[in-house]
């Protein structure tokens, strides 16, 4: 935050031209360090391939995100107020078979609404359940979740017995498939739509505000009349849901869902919310920043894949890019 | 009595202590601290909050390094760079929180960091006995194998103390032993303070209960603003004599003149009690344009009490008042709502968001006003910090990271925060604390303009000066009861300590 402020002298020219700036800084609070990041990232991509920089290989990109975008944002509200979700990976598993027994001929046969549905009002309720076990039962939020992370992932596995549901309607698969006005595909929409949508409540609604000052110091918002624990509980709720939401989303990607599904997405997730800035003891974090960690997680397994590089290796790589990103951010923070 | 410490010099294999300086930046809390302590004596260490007790214990202990001055320790110069260093020289610190690990055993905190070895592994059968034996001498009765956690105080205590007695110790120096302990408590305490002073050990004893001094005190020690300013051999001395040396007449503060209160009550606070019994039966109103100080030693429950009030902590009986109507005290928000505003004790932890700027430090609290529909603009948030900040001469901007300010200005902030609303009831828990003594003048202005401005005005402080200067009545709490309620006109250093002590 204290970056953009200075980001922002810095570029003082005009006045109209610093106040434009100061907004576009807004939005991208102390994202630069990781900005910088993603735009060598590319540069070095496009010189050694040739397949990197082609609209056809970025739309992938954008379609390969999708699901850990989606889940992305709902970690950052919850690392904003200095919680984590353990959970969210398991709860992608569970909504999604909870899709797939709903609307499923071979299974209730209600129909995908009425499926979709189902699956957001259980993620919505895993989340709901983490938070209460936070602000009620005053779990640390890692021992809530880690708990949550294993029941959402039982059930999950006791729907179908552990065996997966194949197969659903064209038109649901198409969401994720079809590039409309040749290159968006519904998925790819939806992601942009909500990082705009929660970008806008972050930094605009005096509840998103609020969120920060929570992470800031509970305390210090408590004293000031924020209603704390029933926005944490709001939180980790919407946690839960965007979790189900990226269910689904997985569930048109492979036209089928299965109880292992999202094994080990919550580690990707608060790595991404991490590389765009985010401080895990809270406060500090925005949407910006977390949808250029993502892009660096995606861009990054994208041209490891596009080099040749061996699976194994990526993960090294990107446990690197981890450290390194936050390491060059407490060093940029003790600096000041 | 003397003030002259050359003539105590007489020989002996006790502690001298000789002109001990410390600062803490331009802040000297201990100038020139000079007495002694005999073996197998008692020595108290008297003085208000602040006065240097702990700064001269902390040297004595090894956890502070003094500026200047030296001490001699059993004939020898003895500096200890830290308290391991202490307990090697037999020099022992019961601290007021006691630093006990409470998942081990009680045998297992007496030899923690020396646990007794054999054959490369713990000798528990050894370790369990010794404890066992330095706890009889103590006339303490408990399994060493008991888990520290599942101990009264009182017996934990006594654990220190063995702990204290295996490592040798020759001096023990005692922070306000008897401030979490029973009255049968405190005479086990004292009957073993007395059997270890017939075996030659020394102490040094603090504590704000002046009527235990008499009983178990030999002599006393009398300090104030980090001074030592009195010396008696003897510990039977009338208790209003110690507050008088105690509070002394301290440098000519500047106190903003106040204006006369209002008719109209604005706070009315009835036979409150906390749960866990910080504060029991306070009663007490305030009128608009009043201020009324709360005075009384650490401990008293005087946060706890202004916490309650302004709805951060729960209370377990008892009403609040404003205006008239009743207040549902279920949390900050409704005591807001109300017209109750705390600016807390601890600024750093409970007042700021050290990691945002002055702006929304100052919008946190206001959103209903700053945001009517939801909506935080950066424009309207700029526009409501900089009337706040123009209000109360905050230096600084409104996009500029609170955490560059003084402590003086970060206040300031706490206060701009809550004064635009406007509140009804105005609680300042410590309100300069922490706060260069130049920059307290402002803060003094301030909270008078907010009686002025007709608010019921609650200040809470340690530094009696400052509660006698700013308050039009001061109430007086010790040790979670009401003592009293003094007018202006009657109250001075001496009646306020003599409630604040009994």
């Amino acid at each position: 935050m204290a970056l953009s402020n200075g980001a922002s002298e810095l570029k003082a020219g005009p006045s109209t031209q610093a106040a434009a700036g100061a907004k576009l800084s807004a939005l991208f609070a102390g994202t630069l360090g990781p900005l910088i990041g993603l735009v060598l990232l590319c540069l070095a991509l496009s010189l050694t391939t040739d397949t990197f920089l082609t609209v056809r290989n970025i739309l992938n990109v954008l379609d390969q995100v999708t699901v850990l975008g989606i889940m992305a944002i709902g970690m950052t509200l919850v690392i904003l107020i200095g919680g984590i979700d353990l959970s969210v990976g398991s709860v992608l598993a569970l909504a999604a078979m909870v899709m797939g027994f709903v609307a499923h001929p071979d299974h209730l046969n209600l129909g995908m609404p009425a499926g979709i549905v189902t699956a957001l009002v259980v993620a919505g309720l895993c989340g709901l359940v983490s938070g209460l076990l936070v602000t009620v039962t005053k779990l640390p939020p890692f021992i809530a979740t880690l708990a949550m992370m294993s029941v959402a992932r039982g059930l999950a596995n006791m729907i179908t017995d552990g065996s997966q549901i194949i197969g659903f309607p064209d038109w649901f698969t198409s969401l994720s498939i079809i590039r409309h006005f040749g290159f968006l595909s519904v998925t790819v929409g939806l992601m942009i739509v909500l990082a705009i949508i929660f970008a806008i409540f972050l930094n605009y609604r005096a509840t998103g505000r609020s969120l920060y000052a929570i992470g800031g110091s509970a305390e210090v918002a408590r004293l000031s009349g924020i209603p704390v624990k029933s926005l944490t509980n709001w939180v980790y709720a919407i946690c839960g849901v965007l979790a189900g939401l990226a269910g689904i989303v997985l569930a048109a990607r492979l036209d089928s869902v299965q109880p292992s599904s999202g094994f080990g997405y919550e580690l990707d997730t608060i790595a991404a919310v991490v590389i765009g800035g985010a401080s895990l003891s809270g406060g500090v974090g925005s949407i910006g920043g977390t949808a250029i960690g993502v892009l660096i997680i995606g861009v990054l397994r994208n041209g490891l894949n596009l080099l040749g590089v061996s699976p194994f290796i990526q993960q090294v790589v990107i446990g690197v890019v981890i450290a390194l990103a936050v390491a060059t951010d407490t060093w940029r923070r003790r600096a000041q | 009595m003397s003030l002259d410490p050359s003539h105590t010099q007489t020989p002996h294999l006790g502690l001298f202590v000789s002109g001990l300086c410390k600062s803490y930046g331009p802040v000297q809390v201990l100038a020139d601290a000079s007495f002694e302590v005999r073996p197998g004596e008692v020595v108290a260490l008297l003085g208000e909050n602040g006065a240097g007790k702990s700064t001269v214990s902390n040297i004595i202990a090894g956890s502070t390094k003094s500026d200047a001055g030296t001490i001699t320790w059993r004939g020898k110069p003895y500096s200890p760079a830290s308290p391991a260093a202490a307990i090697d020289a037999g020099v022992g610190m019961i601290h007021q929180e006691l630093k006990l690990l409470p998942d081990l055993s009680v045998a297992e905190n007496v030899y923690v960091g020396r646990l007794p070895m054999r054959g490369g592994r713990i000798d528990r059968a050894a370790m369990n006995a010794r404890a066992s034996a330095q706890l009889k001498r103590l006339g303490l009765d408990v399994s060493p194998e008991r888990k520290v956690r599942t101990l009264r105080i009182a017996a934990q205590q006594q654990v220190e103390i063995a702990k204290a007695l295996t490592l040798n110790a020759e001096l023990l120096i005692f922070d306000e032993p008897t401030a979490a302990l029973g009255s049968e408590e405190t005479e086990l305490l004292f009957q073993q303070i007395r059997k270890l002073k017939a075996e030659g050990m020394s102490f040094i004893y603090i504590s704000h209960r002046l009527d235990e001094i008499a009983e178990i005190a030999d002599r006393v020690v009398v300090m104030r603003d980090g001074r030592i300013v009195a010396r008696h051999e003897r510990a039977d001395i009338p208790v209003r004599t110690v507050v008088e040396q105690m509070v002394g007449r301290s440098v000519e503060r500047m106190f903003p003149p106040l204006s006369e209160p209002g008719s109209e009550t604005l706070l009315e606070v009835e036979n409150l009690s906390s749960p866990e019994r910080s504060f029991q039966n306070v009663s007490f109103s305030v009128r608009t344009g009043e201020i009324l100080g709360i005075a009384g030693l650490i401990g008293a429950g005087r946060t706890e009490l202004v916490r309650a009030i302004a709805g951060a902590d729960p209370i377990s009986s008892g009403s609040v008042r404003v205006a008239g109507k009743p207040v549902h005290l279920n949390g900050p928000a409704a005591a807001i709502k109300a017209g109750v505003v705390l600016v807390p004790e601890d600024r750093k932890a409970q007042g700021v968001v050290l990691d945002q700027t002055i702006g929304e430090n100052l919008a946190i609290g206001n959103f209903d006003h700053v945001a009517p529909n939801g909506w935080v603009f950066p424009k309207a948030v700029q526009k409501f910090a900089e009337a706040g900040i123009s209000r109360l001469g905050v230096k600084g901007r409104p996009n500029q990271a609170i955490s560059k300010l003084s402590g003086g200005n970060q206040q300031k902030v706490i206060i701009a925060k809550w004064i635009s609303r406007p509140p009804k009831v105005f609680i300042l828990d410590e309100p300069t604390r922490g706060i260069d003594v130049g920059a307290r003048a402002a803060i003094y202005d301030v909270i008078a303009d907010l009686a002025r401005s007709g608010m019921a005005v609650v200040v809470v402080s340690s530094d009696l000066e400052e509660v006698l200067g700013l308050s039009h009545r001061v109430l007086v709490l010790s040790r979670g009861r009401q003592r009293g309620i003094l007018d202006r006109s009657e109250a001075s250093n001496v009646a306020v300590m003599e409630l604040a002590t009994s």
